[in-house]
């Protein structure tokens, strides 16, 4: 009895090794590959998700530091700048300043979108121009500026040399990126963001050193 | 003067720094602005109008750069794009 009892077992047990042991050695496998990757360093190799964020910070700061007070809290506040045209000396020759014959205009820049040609007379939308800043050597693997470094090209651009800006982008009616209802809002918040600032700084002035400065 | 890089996924990165009124300083950053340049960068150096305004001067050549100006800052070309 007791030895066909252990033939049995012997069988179930040979029968389970059988079943089992792809199964385990899969499982195996899988709690290697787990420790190699944790010991490398977890995620995509090289992979470093706090970049992106510290490069923003970076640029704000930048940016910061190269635009006037005004455009900065412009920024800040509602995220785009505005830029007045034609104030770079090399807009002369700019189909945009000869057809409106000395009527200001002015540029709206968004990060990594169009710069929105606008009157801010009428809010009337002139033109969108699509420009970019690839950096070809693509050293983190994208050729994308952070926002602001974005940004802060745009305006350096547009105030150093707005003409060879607007030649090197491409020209098309507004709204073709951006939603013009959506650039109209921007028009009517900057305005609104306008008002109140002078309201503050009035007010900053009337209550002398105690008011508010911003 | 220091030059700085705007670079994708950094923010900007000090490429080379030097005294101008030194001459091999000025040699130095004289190869630097012309390998920029030759890389497709655009140069631009923040400047302060008399009236208080912050403004930026395009720069094609090191000649143009301000004596006085502490930084020249290089970001790539424009190029017309879907954005």
């Amino acid at each position: 009895m007791t030895p066909a009892l252990a033939a049995t077992a012997i069988v179930v047990l040979a029968l389970l090794w059988e079943v089992l042991h792809p199964w385990a050695a899969r499982k195996l496998e899988i709690l290697r590959a787990n420790r190699a990757r944790r010991a490398e360093g977890d995620g995509l190799p090289g992979y470093d998700p706090g970049r992106e964020r510290r490069a923003e910070q970076r640029a704000r700061e930048l940016l910061k530091s190269c635009v006037n007070e005004e455009e900065w809290a412009m920024y800040r506040d509602l995220g785009f700048i505005r830029v007045w045209g034609g104030e770079s000396g090399a807009a002369g020759d700019d189909v945009l300043a000869r057809d409106l014959r000395g009527v200001p205009y002015a540029y709206l820049v968004y990060p990594h979108k169009p710069i929105v040609a606008y009157l801010p007379q009428t809010g009337q939308l002139l033109n969108e121009y699509c420009v970019e800043f690839p950096d070809e050597s693509r050293p983190f693997g994208s050729p994308r500026l952070p926002d602001s470094d974005d940004v802060l090209a745009k305006w350096m651009a547009l105030n150093g040399d707005e003409r060879r800006l607007i030649a090197e982008a491409n020209l098309h009616l507004p709204g073709r990126q951006i939603d013009p209802r959506q650039v109209q809002r921007d028009i009517w918040r900057l305005g609104r963001w306008e008002r109140e600032r002078l309201e503050r700084r009035a007010s900053a002035g009337q209550d002398g050193p105690r008011g508010v400065t911003q | 003067m220091k030059f700085l890089r705007m670079r994708p996924g950094y923010g900007e990165q000090l490429i080379a720094e030097g005294d101008v009124e030194v001459a091999e300083d000025e040699e130095r950053l004289v190869e630097e602005f012309r390998s920029q340049l030759e890389q497709g960068m655009w140069a631009a150096v923040p400047v302060k109008t008399e009236a208080g305004r912050r403004e930026a001067e395009m720069v094609r050549a090191f000649e143009d750069i301000p004596r006085t100006t502490d930084r020249v800052i290089f970001f790539p070309r424009a190029a017309g794009g879907a954005a």
